[in-house]
């Protein structure tokens, strides 16, 4: 279905070039003075030939971000149920506090009594997950969720190290993020995966078969990628605890017990905490995120630089070994500066917009939506395993292949509908994974209409449309991208001629 | 030539003196799909049974070829670098990865024949 | 709670149609134990207006380089920032948009990825860049990193004149890595060339360095070609890039860099951008997200996610790096601003800022007791005080000037650094903010 217009473009849909397709020499989007002409002292090391770079006037610019934005499908836009990933509303408070010149206009380095707020922002945020996690203390700086599994993980490995026991393995149950393996790698550990049982969760005789002093943790996302609440978190608490190990949870889906049940009561040693995803700081097409890490009293003095002192002048950071209290005992430094401060503001506005009264009932419904949308669906799709859920719903492909197509084919269907698919493929553990968070910010009419939606395409498949599927979407601003010629040849910057 | 022999791992084998020539069946290409990328080692290399010999990639995965008996690599396949989907269109013939000088030419043998393979793929189905 | 829109009646229905009679009974797999009795000591929630109250006294707190004269740097910069920037990623679509899974829908992210991409490489001189990293800092560990895999040695040679964050994070996440990093020279000397043995996987300088040295980075790039050792150039001020000739036209292997001079506020120190490129040849031991151009079924150019079996959620383990989410909008922020500067700004741009810190330096320089030990730099340089730094700049912000960063907060062990102050002039010093610091600094030095 190809559409030829004279312009390329369709109704609204527009053909954007790139940016150097529409430059011009002498064309600028910024008026600055000319240079004075005055001596340099760049010491003879002056850009021997031009940068490169398009110039463009403002209007263009504009209109060319503009045009790309509405190539892309946002929370803004409609419902986005990409689960693990927990889209729920940005509120533009939050985007409008973070711009106070009084937070973006700070610089790291300025004196601790010209920026006492701030550091009482980050005090705030640290309280506020503390708190909620019941754990004895928090590392701020870590940059994302990944960076923080790496700052617990780094946590745990300096306490074992102090206590001289070595350790080379870490357990991961086979469902986990790609982030969790990835972490344990690259610290060295020997990554053992840890098998599922019919039930959705890490089959606990197999763990503890798998237990040993050699083993230094066990990573577990908890409710799990599943979107199932591992029920036996107790047992597989003290199992490893005795065995001298710690708990690490991964907390992508902390989401679904936020204000109801805290990680500390589970038995957990350290958890990071996804800002961009409980805490409603914007996902931004990728980032930036930010991952704050929980930690017990045991982890706790090996947090690493840089973090927040109280004293008799106020707030401090304690940047080096010069400045720390004695009791610490940092492991290193993850991240250039004090972490990420602009997603701090954020979050202690969404936490303050809540309260502790309001984030329980986002756990109650996110929940409760996941857990509607699995009572709709499960007679339509395939459930691998029945409810209740916790925040997520998981769907296998087996009606779908039954019907000739591929969980991608339906998820591509959905784009047609206005619909920004589910996680499709992961869990890794059930094949051809839909993994669909609702989050608590849907509308009954909104589960509504996305339900009547996957009904009507269930029955246009059982109807025999395969074709429908295979060639869909037909209607978003491309069709399907070939990603083998992308892999084969990588074209991965503009080229003139290319 | 003494014929091809398999592992459960969807490599095949095809001895010349003592020297082995690796690839991977048409049942594994299938399997993985569109070929993007194939990551071979340097000839010169020594490995034993069942260790990493390559990394053959698609789009959205990435699986470890391992070298069906132990030896020292003697030639790679350079070809795959620019046309990584010789290994899909070829691939017991010009899509083979590597050629192994075995440590034991004796041991081919022990590999599964034709016939043990098709019959371990109708198992696998 | 207004982001909230299921209503009573609406919970009731829900619960009637999944068949449980409240929310507890979704909750039955949590151990009875673990669940708490009573609500958590935390306050209830608050309006808009009342949060906004809360926010803006915090901020208030603070004293902020935007309505005083400003002289920090040390690896971020205060920058001005168009309109046009903060209007265009604060577009829902971009801003609530996540990491582009389903490329159909997410054309604009891709596209301006790609074009993110290719004005990294050509301010860096190199041939392939990545879809951003958290900051310069991780930027620079990863870049060591990669190193070590392409090179299978372990010896890393760290500059002197590497910011002391980078060092420390580089530390940090070099697991298995031996790393030798060189003491600080204020002057910028230090013969790094002495220091590659054949196990040595790279070099890393920064330019211009920690302290505002311009440097010559040919020398240590041929050195380095010559030991089969890579040689990483670290740049924290992209804005230089404009001015002074590229790493890559200097011999680099791979660039780590801070991108946040470009389109990013300072955020106390983050969000920022962390860039990263290196020659085409290493791209497949590149960690992070990468963006390629393709077609679609209809034979219309797009782009895609590509060349993922390097990341950790196709190869686990075996990644690349651990790295997921990334610096999306800050990317996003950073190409606004290169697009809207184009080559005549950009370069006219970072001529203001090195003819002002000029100006300033040698206005400095002129002060009783005041040495400028920077002979070349860009935008920043250090001067020597004829007393603590850190007391100085103490007192200056309470006469409400910021004038840089004492070296001492940086590096505390290093008593000869104690009386050095680093000074940043940007496009927004005025010249009545230098003749205050100038003012500023006869009124306090003794």
């Amino acid at each position: 279905m190809k559409e030829v217009t004279t312009s390329g473009h369709r109704g609204l849909d527009f053909e954007e070039p790139l940016l150097f397709e529409q430059g011009a020499r002498g064309r600028t989007g910024v008026d600055l003075p000319e240079a004075k002409g005055a001596k340099n002292r760049l010491g003879g090391l002056q850009r021997k030939g031009d940068v490169g770079l398009p110039g463009l006037s403002e209007p263009q610019v504009i209109r060319h971000f503009t045009r790309l934005s509405q190539k892309n499908y946002g929370i803004d836009t409609g419902f986005y149920p990409l689960g693990s990933c927990t889209m729920k509303h940005n509120p533009r408070l939050n985007e409008k506090m973070a711009r106070l010149p009084g937070f973006a206009s700070l610089h790291p380095l300025q004196p601790f009594s010209t920026v006492q707020g701030a550091l009482e922002v980050i005090d705030q945020v640290a309280a506020w997950l503390k708190t909620l996690t019941g754990l004895h203390g928090v590392a701020m700086s870590p940059a994302a969720g990944a960076q923080g599994e790496l700052c617990g993980m780094m946590a745990i490995r300096a306490a074992l190290t102090e206590r001289g026991d070595a350790r080379s393995r870490v357990l991961v149950p086979e469902s986990a993020h790609g982030t969790n393996p990835a972490t344990a790698a690259s610290l060295g550990y020997q990554v053992d995966p840890v098998p599922g049982n019919a039930r959705g969760r890490m089959d606990l005789d197999a763990f503890r078969a798998k237990l040993g002093p050699d083993v230094a943790a066990v990573m577990l996302t908890n409710p799990n990628t599943c979107g199932l609440f591992e029920n036996d978190i107790l047992e597989v608490a003290n199992a490893i605890h005795d065995a001298g190990g710690f708990l690490y949870a991964d907390g992508a889906n902390f989401n679904a017990i936020v204000g109801r049940v805290r990680p500390v009561d589970l038995g957990v040693d350290c958890m990071h905490i996804n800002l961009h995803k409980t805490f409603s700081t914007p996902h931004g097409g990728g980032g930036p995120g930010s991952g704050p890490v929980v930690l017990s009293k045991a982890l706790a003095p090996f947090a690493p630089y840089p973090f927040l002192v109280h004293d008799e002048k106020g707030l401090r950071l304690a940047e080096n070994g010069q400045d720390a209290p004695k009791d610490a005992k940092p492991f290193g430094r993850l991240k250039g500066f004090h972490g990420q401060m602009g997603m701090f503001v954020r979050a202690l506005t969404y936490m303050l917009s809540h309260g502790g009264d309001g984030l329980r009932q986002v756990a109650d419904d996110a929940v409760l939506n996941a857990n509607y949308l699995l009572a709709a669906l499960k007679d339509e799709l395939s459930a691998p395993y029945p409810g209740p859920c916790m925040h997520e719903a998981l769907f296998d492909d087996a009606t779908l292949r039954a019907h000739g197509i591929t969980t991608l084919d339906f998820a591509k269907a959905l784009i047609d509908e206005g619909f920004h698919p589910m996680t499709i493929y992961f869990p890794l553990v059930v094949h051809g994974a839909l993994l669909m968070e609702p989050t608590e910010c849907e509308s009954r009419e909104g589960l509504d209409q996305f339900i009547q939606t996957v009904k009507a395409l269930m029955a246009r498949l059982k109807s025999g449309e395969t074709a429908y599927f295979q060639e869909a979407p037909r209607l978003a601003p491309r069709r399907r991208l070939d990603e083998t010629q992308a892999a084969r040849r990588p074209v991965l910057r503009f080229r003139p001629e290319a | 030539m003494s014929g091809l022999r398999y592992t459960k791992d969807h490599e095949w084998a095809r001895l010349d003196g003592e020297v082995a020539t690796v690839g991977i069946t048409d049942y594994a290409q299938a399997q993985l799909g569109d070929i993007v990328f194939v990551e071979l080692p340097e000839p010169g290399k020594a490995m034993g049974q069942g260790e990493e010999a390559a990394v053959v990639e698609s789009v959205k995965a990435a699986s470890e070829v391992y070298a069906p008996l132990g030896g020292e690599v003697v030639e790679v396949n350079a070809s795959l670098q620019d046309e990584p989907a010789l290994v899909n269109a070829d691939p017991m013939g010009r899509g083979w990865f590597l050629k192994l000088k075995l440590s034991d030419p004796a041991a081919f043998d022990s590999l599964m024949d034709e016939a043990s393979y098709q019959a371990y793929l109708k198992e696998l189905a | 709670m207004r982001y909230l829109p299921l209503t009573d009646e609406d919970r009731q229905k829900m619960l009637e149609t999944i068949g449980v009679h409240s929310v507890d009974d979704l909750f039955v797999d949590v151990p009875k134990a673990a669940c708490l009795a009573k609500p958590l000591d935390l306050p209830d929630h608050q309006g808009e207006l009342e949060v906004e109250r809360t926010l803006t006294a915090l901020a208030a707190r603070n004293l902020d380089a935007a309505s005083v004269p400003s002289f920090l740097g040390a690896g971020l910069y205060r920058h001005f920032i168009p309109a046009a920037v903060d209007h265009l990623i604060q577009r829902g679509e971009f801003l609530t948009a996540y990491t582009p899974y389903q490329p159909e829908i997410s054309q604009g992210t891709l596209q301006t990825l790609f074009e993110f991409q290719t004005q990294v490489v050509l301010l860096t001189g190199m041939e392939v860049a990545n879809a951003s990293m958290y900051d310069g800092a991780t930027a620079t560990a990863e870049a060591i990193l990669m190193a070590r895999r392409i090179t299978r040695r372990d010896h890393v040679v760290i500059s002197g004149g590497l910011h002391p964050h980078y060092r420390d994070v580089a530390g940090t996440l070099a697991i298995g890595g031996e790393l030798e990093s060189l003491p600080p020279e204020v002057a910028g000397d230090e013969t790094l060339a002495a220091k590659i043995t054949p196990k040595t996987a790279c070099v890393v300088v920064q330019n211009p360095d920690f302290f505002g040295n311009l440097k010559d980075l040919t020398e240590i790039a041929g050195a380095c070609q010559a030991a089969g050792a890579l040689l990483i150039a670290v740049v924290t001020e992209a804005l230089s890039l404009g001015a002074v000739e590229s790493p890559g036209g200097m011999g680099a292997d791979i660039v780590a860099a801070e991108g946040q001079s470009f389109g990013n506020a300072l955020n106390f120190g983050g969000p920022t951008v962390g860039l990263l490129a290196c020659r085409e040849k290493f791209v497949r031991q590149m960690p992070g997200r990468l963006c390629g151009q393709t077609v679609d079924v209809d034979g219309r150019r797009g782009w895609v996610l590509t060349l993922s079996t390097r990341e950790q959620h196709i190869r686990r383990e075996k990644a690349t790096s651990n790295i997921c989410t990334n610096s999306g909008l800050c990317a996003l922020a950073f190409a606004v601003h290169v697009a809207l500067l184009g080559e005549e700004g950009l370069c006219r741009l970072a001529l203001i800022n090195h003819e002002k810190a000029v100006a300033l330096a040698e206005s400095l320089a002129e002060l009783p007791g005041v040495e400028l030990v920077t002979e070349n730099f860009f935008n920043e340089f250090t001067v020597a005080l004829p007393a603590p730094a850190a007391g100085v700049v103490e007192r200056l912000a309470e006469r409400r000037i910021l004038a840089g960063v004492p070296l001492s907060r940086l590096y505390p062990d290093e008593k000869a650094l104690e009386n050095h102050l680093l000074v940043a002039v940007t496009e927004l010093a005025e010249e009545k903010d230098m003749k205050a610091l100038c003012d500023g600094l006869k009124e306090v030095l003794p």
